[in-house]
């Protein structure tokens, strides 16, 4: 593909932008807060070229500061669980994850929004990051070259997990188009003002550049560093109580993102042992000691790094969308 | 500064507890409790009966802060003297139980000292919170440690408040000690944090035993941090914060905060301003767990308190 290839993709009118997926981790929540306040002014004018939907996710998990009630709602978002037997006494946010597919999907159709952006915090020190499905979702890789060169002062990455559209799980596979936008260090349940707003700047420039796409504007290509998710890393734990035995070591402690390399320093033991890297291949470690993934045996995670090629885009005029409406309707996914 | 004359004579400290898990998500105190339950040869000294505790094992098995109440405001009067029974909450049962196996507060019986360890989210480096301006003892001990850890910093936060102080766990002992480290997010164990704790009771525990067999402390000098005014998020009229901590101000714990500096700043931007007196220290700024008991930090006042010379009796 060549750089000056312009690729023109569908219009996005509707986007919604989601917090309190987990219901502690503030910034999302008290932003999806301030966007609802402002949307109930704004009801009576057509919001064109753009409608947003502002989504408050786990209500209940929010209103307890809890990052969820029964159990994790940014795992409820696999076909099979929105298509799942429906029961009475399903957890909490099994119930909530076939609603929020009811409202942004359904998963797969030609009804879902255009746009998910997922609001989330992590105690990791991560800087702003985009967590995708695809390394090759133009429309999400534009946003993010968007948001580095509109807040360059914010350190920021792009993080792709290699996950089918079949077993992604999360909130943001719901809409044609998605990914989280995840901030850090931020401890749960606390709102700091500088990652607040990191947080509403990024919403901001994400929503000018759908409208300006959505107008019309051609956005020239490039290349953007992508990070792919390899493997996790869990703590060293006991063999009878499953307690961690060890924590993150201090040199990697807050090293999101640099390079790791085998032998470095990851764990020390409480007896003071350092314990070591023993992959072959140096990765680049994030969601380093991520408070809510002690639970899910994850420490931190490793990344490869590489550099993916971006065409230029503008959106599809009417003519070339009528033309390709054509061959759309033959291949709908249920 | 030596006064031989004024020599507090003070009975020996031979047992003492060192409390985790008071509040179940604050994660240094409940690993290095459940370190020594495991292997207890560290917190060992002539003389002294060091037991470690897990305050609250349901709260720590949900790493949640408390299951029904805060167990760390819990140690009432009116709690410790209810009948017991199961519909108490459950932090008020274990109240009682710490009571029984620690006190009663109050008593001869009680514990010499209880070290009760918890993380905070704010910035607050080391600290050590005394719960009386007259308790020799403690005094003593901190400047014990304050000069052991230097050129590190250990501050000393005095929450002798009428109205702002609080029914500690550490309170059913003669001599409470409150260790605070921070910053660290609830649920998270950060190795810095972790040895940082450590060390101080290590000075702490070294203290004791030196007091014990026969060491007499001469008289000093303590700087402390009284704790002064609760200051609250401001809020709207259905309760919801409307304004976070200024980013002036965010981890600036310890730091003078000066009439006219900013102190909030609304969620579109505006900057809200401290309106006090005049200078104050604030500490505990944004805590997690004080969201929810209205307060974004608490102002403290320097003060210098004067501790006479004290000698086992």
């Amino acid at each position: 593909m060549e750089v000056d290839e312009l690729m023109c993709l569908p219009r996005l009118p509707r986007v919604a932008v989601c917090g309190g997926t987990h219901g502690n981790e503030l910034s999302g929540v008290y932003l999806v807060r301030e966007l609802l306040k402002v949307e109930k002014k704004a009801v009576e004018e057509e919001e064109e070229p753009v409608s947003v939907m502002i989504v408050l996710s786990n209500p209940r998990a929010t209103q307890q500061c809890h990052r969820y009630v029964d159990t994790d709602l940014n795992r409820c978002f696999t076909h099979a669980t929105l298509n799942g037997p429906i029961s009475d006494t399903d957890p909490y946010e099994i119930i909530r994850s076939r609603e929020l597919n009811a409202l942004l999907g359904p998963k797969g159709s030609r009804q879902a929004v255009d746009l998910v952006c997922d609001l989330h915090n992590t105690t990791a020190n991560m800087g702003m990051c985009f967590i995708t499905y695809s390394d090759c979702d133009w429309i999400c890789l534009h946003i993010f070259r968007h948001l580095q060169k509109e807040i360059p002062d914010i350190p920021m990455r792009f993080i792709h997990f290699d996950v089918s559209n079949k077993e992604s799980y999360s909130l943001d596979s719901v809409g044609k188009h998605g990914f989280a936008m995840e901030i850090g260090p931020q401890p749960h349940g606390v709102v700091r003002s500088n990652i607040y707003t990191a947080m509403k700047g990024g919403v901001q420039h994400m929503l000018d550049w759908v409208r300006l796409f959505n107008s019309g504007a051609i956005f020239r290509g490039g290349f953007v560093d992508v990070f792919t998710m390899v493997k996790h890393i869990d703590y060293p734990r006991d063999s009878v109580t499953h307690n961690i035995t060890a924590a993150i070591h201090p040199h990697l402690q807050d090293r999101d993102f640099c390079l790791l390399h085998p032998d470095d320093p990851l764990f020390q033991t409480f007896s003071g042992e350092t314990l070591r890297y023993k992959g072959k291949e140096p990765l680049y470690p994030f969601f380093i000691n991520e408070c809510a993934y002690y639970e899910k045996g994850i420490a931190l995670s490793l990344a490869r790094k590489r550099r993916v090629m971006i065409p230029s885009i503008r959106v599809e005029t009417e003519q070339e969308q009528q033309a390709n409406h054509q061959q759309y309707s033959s291949e709908d996914e249920n | 500064m030596s006064s031989y004359n004024n020599t507090a004579r003070l009975t020996e400290a031979r047992r003492v507890a060192i409390f985790g898990g008071t509040h179940g998500n604050e994660m240094s105190g409940v690993t290095l409790v459940n370190l020594w339950m495991k292997n207890s040869d560290e917190i060992q000294r002539k003389g002294v009966e060091a037991k470690p505790f897990i305050t609250n094992p349901k709260a720590v098995e949900k790493c949640t802060r408390y299951v029904d109440t805060d167990l760390n405001r819990a140690f009432t009067p009116e709690n410790l003297s209810a009948p017991a029974g199961d519909e108490l909450p459950y932090e008020v049962q274990r109240a009682q139980e710490i009571n029984k196996e620690f006190g009663p507060k109050g008593s001869p019986e009680a514990y010499d000292v209880i070290f009760d360890l918890h993380n905070t989210t704010s910035n607050m480096g080391c600290t050590l919170i005394l719960e009386s301006s007259k308790d020799l003892f403690n005094l003593q001990m901190m400047n014990y440690i304050k000069k052991a850890i230097a050129p590190a910093s250990c501050l000393v936060l005095l929450n002798e408040h009428p109205l702002l102080k609080y029914s500690t766990s550490r309170s059913v002992a003669k001599h409470p000690v409150g260790l605070e480290v921070g910053p660290q997010p609830q649920g998270v164990l950060r190795s810095n944090i972790f040895e940082a704790m450590r060390v101080i009771l290590k000075h702490a525990l070294d203290f004791i035993e030196l007091f014990n067999e026969g060491m007499e402390f001469p008289s000093c000098t303590v700087e402390v941090f009284r704790v002064s005014e609760r200051i609250d998020y401001p809020r709207d009229a259905n309760g919801n914060i409307i304004a976070m901590v200024h980013p002036n101000l965010q981890d600036c714990d310890w730091e003078p905060l000066n009439p006219g500096d900013p102190m909030f700043q609304t969620f579109d931007g505006k900057t809200i301003h401290y309106q006090g007196s005049g200078t104050v220290y604030p500490t505990f700024i944004n805590e997690a767990a004080y969201y929810e008991k209205q307060q974004a930090f608490v102002t403290t006042r320097r003060e210098t308190l004067v501790a006479s010379a004290i000698r086992k009796a």
